[in-house]
């Protein structure tokens, strides 16, 4: 797999969302409005990338019998200096996201990727391989945000295109992130055999 | 490649140790750095919340903050921060810190500010969790002073009641949102009270 597969296909192949169904909890929960799944995207790619790169370089230094609260203590490490710096530089975005920057430490996809890729290939290629993912989680998390916020308060990015009251409430409540992610998941998968 | 380390149980003693140690020393330095800009944002945005609520002011309230024991308090929550606001010495009003914990979802803090005689001036939602595009509205709604039903600005809460209409009061709450409102009410009622019940403090 060359690196640039190796980047691409977190995006619709692999999507970790769409296709994997991995970390269903933070992108059902901060999916409300683009700008929401976005920021939390961005955090969480983030996160894969440096966990990826340092799982990656330290893989031979840990025993294989320990390897799992290894990199429990290194992603935890790396979503703790993300929460602060998102703290002190992005106050606003961080009172919206607040709950769920340290549900990244438990989010699969982090983990998933640290065990069945970075702990078996070079720094190089599990750097690619974060970010893709990474990236991947972030295009689904703000497509899934935007169908929520478009149908739910009809806006996208905040920016109002029918009056108020006029959106479906549904969309913005958690059933409504069910039906969408369904939805979308169910159109992925028809595009992909096409 | 080089040989992966045995799982012995000195070497996984030894590399767990490391790992949180080099954890620790990382979190630390990170911690540091990012202390004083955490510390600062969060006096701006209590300090925002007081300039915007206040009548105008020119010293400093968060100096002279003082707590004042809470009308009907929640558990763990029994006082209310009171940020006096003055003009040349002569106090004009205070910009009040109050909660509900009656919100869709829990707790709901604003900070309100009154006219010395207890006229509300404005509001700042400082921190909630209800839900985006329907609770959220309450930023915007209560002080939207082109719909004076809807509108708490510069009305006195002796003279009205601090409820919404479904409840008898003279508040229309938030569309589809009447538990945020209630809940919203029932903090800014809270503040009115307490400021009645002890709030004031002469100089």
């Amino acid at each position: 797999m060359n690196n640039f597969t190796n980047f691409t296909k977190g995006f619709i192949k692999e999507n970790p969302v769409f296709v994997l169904l991995l970390g269903m909890c933070p992108t059902l929960g901060t999916t409300t409005s683009a700008i929401n799944g976005l920021g939390m995207g961005l955090a969480t790619a983030f996160v894969l990338m440096m966990s990826n790169i340092v799982i990656s370089a330290v893989k031979n230094l840990i025993p294989d019998k320990v390897r799992i609260p290894g990199f429990i203590v290194i992603i935890a490490s790396f979503v703790t200096i993300v929460d602060l710096l998102m703290a002190g530089y992005l106050p606003a975005l961080h009172a919206q996201l607040g709950l769920f920057i340290p549900l990244i430490v438990v989010n699969c996809i982090v983990l998933g990727r640290a065990e069945s890729f970075a702990s078996k290939n070079g720094v190089f290629p599990s750097a690619i391989d974060g970010l893709g993912m990474g990236l991947g989680f972030t295009f689904a998390l703000v497509i899934l945000g935007s169908v929520r916020e478009m149908l739910g308060s009809g806006a996208i990015f905040g920016f109002k295109f029918i009056g108020d009251n006029d959106g479906m409430l549904v969309f913005i409540l958690a059933p409504g992130a069910f039906i969408a992610l369904g939805y979308i998941i169910a159109i992925i998968n028809k595009l992909k055999k096409a | 490649m080089a040989k992966k380390l045995e799982s012995t149980f000195t070497n996984m003693v030894i590399v767990l140790t490391v790992i949180s140690l080099v954890a620790a020393y990382s979190l630390g330095s990170v911690y540091n750095i990012t202390k004083d800009p955490i510390e600062k944002a969060d006096l701006k945005k209590k300090l925002d919340a007081i300039s915007l609520v206040a009548p105008e002011f020119n010293n400093n309230p968060n100096a002279e903050m003082y707590k004042v024991a809470a009308v009907n308090p929640s558990p763990g929550l029994d006082s209310l921060e009171f940020y006096p606001a003055k003009k040349d010495g002569k106090l004009v009003g205070y910009a009040v810190k109050s909660y509900t914990m009656k919100g869709f979802s829990g707790l709901i803090e604003v900070m309100v500010g009154f006219k010395v005689d207890g006229t509300i001036n404005n509001y700042s939602v400082l921190k909630h969790a209800e839900t985006p595009g329907l609770g959220t509205k309450m930023g915007e709604w209560f002080n939207n002073t082109a719909k004076p039903k809807q509108c708490i600005i510069d009305k006195n809460p002796a003279n009205i009641k601090l409820k919404v209409s479904k409840d008898g009061g003279d508040i229309d709450a938030i569309t589809a949102a009447t538990i945020s409102s209630r809940a919203f009410l029932d903090a800014i009622d809270r503040a009115y009270k307490t400021l009645q019940e002890g709030g004031k403090k002469d100089e």
